[in-house]
């Protein structure tokens, strides 16, 4: 028993640490790439908004996959964490000269907001269920795109002002700024996001995420998951561990929208609407429900495809909606799924064969899952 | 006079919700899945009307039953490509091909069509008349809403009866309550799924050809908007339930109308997903949606 | 299952980037081969472009989702300016590439940096306002100069030297509808209805709604509705009229005006109506009713019904390329844009081999030059302040039978 306990949290350990590898070798493959200039100016630009995709992703699943909550507003906390970010970095403009400083900061503090939105909307809605939470999650991400469209927000030297429907009633003193114009978004956004700070954030969310669902709190988040009534049985508090799961997504969905809003001068409201939250889902549902690593690569993958078929010129966002068709009928056909099994198996032999003589030669070899 | 008219436009707008919930809401109670393309299925409707009678002068009701007859093997051909594989995949897999089919049909319309709007034909006149005046002319209906309203109870209370009298309809709700079970009882579950979005895309196409002539622009994006309001009106009404989707969609076209009348109009969409919010709260499965009971 | 989706993604992923990397090396050749959206003018023959000097033009708008009309139609006329051009067979050969940004800040800047790795020259666009400020932010730093034919904002070029507009800005409009409407006494009382989710919307109603009172115009009723897409329009109408207006001025695009005059219709409402240049293209929509139209005001730099022979000839050859669909005031601007960039690179004397920072700033300081000035379909003697923006002179037309009629 006692063993069996141990394996399984080796096992679990070693999936984690096979993650951070991956995106440590991805960003060192594409930072070595990169010195070569052997990357095309389209595949740099979206470096930025891959990482920012693949932590929404990642804390996406976090309430799908792993707390079995379907959400469909997740766009809107990053939204919420996009713009407090933005006035955030742009008011401690004059204070701190620093630039990564001012992002941390930002993503603190839209972390921060966007949790704490996390919190007010969990509070009520996680009673819900399946396809009733889903459309209130869809209804929150909604109401925030308004809210946000008819905001102005400007700084001068008294500190932030805030304004509602139109422009003409921000009034800033001499000097003053307006940042977020409504519909127009925020402009004149300096430019703070690289893809370094992109890469700690995705590995910040890989260690928050893994070592949430790897916990104590993890392992009762996924016995709601699997057997709510059997679970609260046993004494699970349903609201505090969902709320947990929601919320630590919420927050760092905020610092991915951070991310996301410093890597452009400019950035409208209307981005995170939803067809953004189902974006999000298409990538963790691809990558496999609960599957941390089918999110990273998905989210990373997807991004890429669409900018890869211009070349198909018109036919662009047709072929996208083909492949993703076909991939879902691919992956979840019981035919494919066993001859893809088979393959596998046949693959993972001829590796253990391979190890088992090297092994012989060479002492500790590499392990191979 | 004019809280009569804006009752009068919330009832037009929340009839075409709720015609497009009631499609909704039966492929959700039988086949259990979100159908995000069914906007789109509105969207071709309301173009292959829009063909039929703008650009090859049929007469209006040809038109109209051409739009549901191809509207009909659209379903039926997308239940059977897209969603037929999946019957024993996980429900978010059906969701994600949904959306996937629905960004097909999008894109799909616009190279075929084009980006230009087209505007719909009105054909639902009365000599040279589209409405008739009350008061002085101070109060005004057009003859589109009312013919939208009608249409709207009657597809409901067809649906009731549908549902309820006939063997088909029977073996939905079999389906719907369990399909192991159904499938045992000797009904044909495939069969009955097709069946589903066969009615579901009809009613897709009822509603696309209204929807346009009652407000007539029509663009490849034309469904989704609506898709999205529909949806949330038949999660509202108590998704499954026929009376709810048509409730659901009737109070949410007139809380909108009343929320753009008397509270806000920049606000209007967050206002009305504000109320929806609330009412669930209160409310958990919808205004009359059965509340289930788990079992250990 | 999962893990080996899994792999094969990684693996994919991979050779994803490589393919990337090596593509790096080889941007060039694709241009004008298979791709359908670029065009180098195929009746030069080699003889003949023995001496030009090849100009890239890179265009960024919306090819898909909502606003692809708009995107389309700068597409389409800034297509046919160019083999126009390439037909002259004069000292510039275009070429000419566009890119789908689905009218998002974030394809606008893929679109870019794709348009980069084809080693772009100068940038035509955005279509929309909101991704070309995203754009302008990054041509600014990489000094790309940037010509935009309907991004009206002025964020768009405020504190940046290399971004031009051949449209008039949003408050320029809003402050002429004003002043125009006082000036031809057209009305005293005024309601509005504009698009609040739109920043182009919004901003011609705050300039319009500012400089109202200065003309002695009384704006009774204000009313807005939250996406193009938005259908229903019979409270914002009911309130126009209950208010008493004798004039809705519409700063909003044709799509939901074109609903609105039906509405408004459908209860007995017939005031003035009055647009601005989104306005325009409202009579080629296929199946609208033009007696709807009939007395509508607009401020639209370009007049489809022109005889000019210019016109003429831009909307056979627009006719061609887009299927059927008519020009409106956004192929129009495309077209000009085209033009005003290949004359200013002809008095800058752009030649082969100069970097697209020199570019720029030879650009620049052309289209700032006190000499230069631009004949197009949207304006004769078009000038630009180091800001920017384009003076021309205002047309308001009226809608009578179906066509413009100058006012």
């Amino acid at each position: 028993m006692k063993t069996e306990k141990k394996r399984r949290l080796r096992r679990n350990t070693r999936r984690s640490l096979i993650n951070y590898a991956i995106v440590i070798a991805a960003y060192a493959i594409v930072q070595a790439l990169n010195a070569g200039g052997n990357i095309k100016s389209s595949l740099q630009g979206q470096l930025v908004p891959i990482c920012a995709y693949i932590v929404m992703a990642v804390s996406l699943n976090l309430v799908v996959g792993v707390s079995g909550e379907l959400s469909l507003g997740h766009a809107g906390f990053m939204s919420i964490g996009a713009f407090t970010g933005i006035v955030a970095a742009t008011a401690l403009q004059a204070a701190i000269p620093m630039g990564w400083v001012r992002l941390l900061i930002a993503m603190v503090v839209g972390a921060a907001f966007a949790g704490l939105f996390g919190l007010l909307v969990g509070v009520p809605v996680l009673r819900l269920r399946g396809d009733y939470l889903a459309i209130v999650t869809l209804a929150f991400g909604e109401i925030v795109k308004n809210i946000m469209n008819i905001l102005y927000v400007g700084i001068d030297e008294k500190g932030v002002h805030i304004a509602a429907l139109e422009g003409s009633r921000l009034v800033l003193a001499e000097g003053g700024v307006p940042l977020i114009k409504g519909p127009m978004g925020a402009v004149g956004v300096a430019k703070l996001s690289t893809f370094t700070a992109g890469f700690l954030l995705v590995l910040v969310t890989l260690f928050v995420v893994q070592n949430l669902v790897d916990s104590r709190a993890g392992r009762a988040i996924l016995a709601l998951r699997d057997n709510r009534i059997a679970a609260e049985s046993v004494g699970l508090s349903v609201t505090k561990y969902k709320l947990m799961a929601f919320v630590t997504s919420a927050a760092l969905a905020g610092a991915a929208g951070v991310l996301y809003g410093l890597n452009y001068t400019g950035l409208a409201a209307k981005k995170f609407d939803f067809n953004t939250s189902i974006l999000v889902l298409v990538f963790v549902v691809l990558g496999g429900m609960g599957n941390i690593r089918g999110s990273i690569i998905a989210a990373a993958l997807l991004t890429i495809l669409p900018e890869a078929l211009r070349e198909f010129a018109d036919f662009r966002m047709l072929a996208y909606a083909i492949v993703l068709i076909l991939v879902m009928l691919a992956t979840n056909n019981p035919t494919m799924q066993q001859f893809f099994a088979a393959v596998m198996e046949k693959v993972r032999g001829t590796f253990r064969e391979l190890f088992q003589k090297n092994g012989e030669t060479v002492k500790g070899g590499g392990n191979h899952e | 006079m004019s809280f009569l008219s804006n009752v009068i436009s919330g009832l037009s707008l929340g009839s075409i919700y709720a015609i497009i919930a009631l499609g909704y809401t039966m492929v959700y109670g039988i086949a259990k899945m979100l159908n995000f393309a069914h906007g789109d299925v509105i969207m071709v409707g309301a173009y292959v009307c829009f063909f039929a009678v703008g650009t090859y002068n049929l007469p209006p009701i040809i038109g109209v039953l051409l739009a549901v007859a191809l509207c009909t093997a659209l379903g039926m051909l997308i239940e059977r490509m897209a969603y037929k594989p999946l019957r024993q995949a996980p429900s978010l897999a059906v969701l994600i091909t949904a959306i996937g089919v629905s960004y097909f049909l999008q894109n799909a319309a616009l190279l075929w069509w084009g980006s230009d709007p087209k505007k719909f034909p009105a054909f639902i006149v009365v000599g040279e008349q589209n409405g008739i005046s009350l008061f002085d002319g101070q109060l005004r209906i057009t003859y589109v809403a009312i013919v939208t309203v009608v249409a709207c109870v009657a597809i409901m209370a067809g649906l009731i009866a549908f549902t309820g009298r006939t063997k088909m309809g029977k073996a939905m709700r079999a389906c719907s309550e369990d399909k192991g079970a159904a499938q045992l009882m000797g009904i044909n579950v495939n069969a009955t799924i097709s069946m589903t979005f066969a009615i579901g895309s009809a009613l897709a196409a009822i509603a696309g050809v209204l929807m346009c002539s009652a407000y007539d622009t029509l663009l490849p994006t034309t469904g989704s908007m609506p898709g999205i309001k529909a949806f949330t009106a038949a999660v509202f009404g108590g998704i499954g339930s026929i009376p709810g989707a048509f409730l659901g969609g009737l109070l949410l076209g007139v809380i909108q109308i009343f929320t753009q009348a008397y509270l806000s109009q920049e606000l209007a969409d967050a206002i009305v997903f504000a109320v929806l919010i609330v009412v669930l709260l209160v409310k958990p499965t919808g205004l009359l949606g059965k509340q289930i009971q788990e079992k250990v | 299952m999962k893990k080996f989706l899994a792999l094969f993604m990684a693996a994919a992923m991979v050779l994803a980037m490589v393919a990337c990397g090596n593509g790096g090396n080889n941007a060039n050749s694709g241009t004008g081969g298979n791709n359908d959206q670029s065009s180098t003018g195929g009746n030069i023959d080699g003889d003949s472009t023995g001496g030009a000097v090849t100009l890239k033009i890179g265009g960024i708008g919306p090819l898909t989702g909502g606003v692809a009309i708009y995107g389309n139609a700068t597409y389409w006329g800034a297509q046919v300016a160019v083999d126009e051009i390439n037909a002259m067979q004069s000292d510039i050969r275009i070429e000419y590439k566009y890119e789908d940004d689905e009218g998002d800040n974030e394809k606008a800047i893929n679109a870019y940096r794709s348009l980069q790795d084809w080693e772009v020259d100068v940038i035509y666009g955005c279509t929309t306002s909101a991704p070309c400020v995203a754009v302008a932010g990054e041509t600014f730093a990489d000094r790309y100069f940037q010509l935009t034919p309907s991004a009206s904002s002025t964020d768009v070029t405020a504190g940046r030297d290399n971004v031009f507009q051949i449209c008039f800005t949003d408050p320029n409009q809003g402050v002429t509808a004003a002043k125009y409407i006082a000036e031809n006494k057209m009305a005293a009382k005024i309601a509005v209805i504009y698009n609040n989710a739109d920043p182009y919307s919004t901003g011609i109603y705050e300039a319009f709604a500012a400089e109202a009172p200065n003309q002695g115009l009384e704006v009774v009723s204000v009313s807005t509705f939250s996406s193009d897409e938005n259908v229903d329009f019979s409270v914002q109408v009911r309130d126009a009229q209950s208010s008493g207006a004798e004039l809705v001025f519409l700063p909003i695009y044709y799509t939901p005006a074109s609903n609105i005059l039906k509405q408004a219709k459908d209860i007995g409402y017939a005031p003035k109506f009055f647009g601005a240049d989104g306005m325009d293209g409202i009579l080629t929509m296929a199946g609208f009713d033009l007696s709807l139209a009939e007395g509508l005001m607009l401020m639209t730099p370009f007049n489809a019904y022109a005889t000019d022979e210019r016109t003429v000839t831009f909307i056979d050859s627009y006719k061609k390329l887009s299927g059927g669909v008519e020009p409106n005031q956004f192929a129009a601007d495309g077209y000009d844009c085209v033009y005003a960039i290949y004359e200013a690179a002809k008095k800058a004397g752009i030649s082969d081999g100069m970097s697209h920072e020199d570019i720029c700033a030879a650009l620049i300081s052309a289209f700032t030059d006190s000499g230069f000035s631009v004949d197009g379909l949207t304006g004769s003697g078009m000038v630009w302040n180091t800001n920017g923006e384009v003076s021309k002179e205002p047309v308001a037309v009226v809608i009578e039978n179906g066509a413009y009629v100058n006012m």
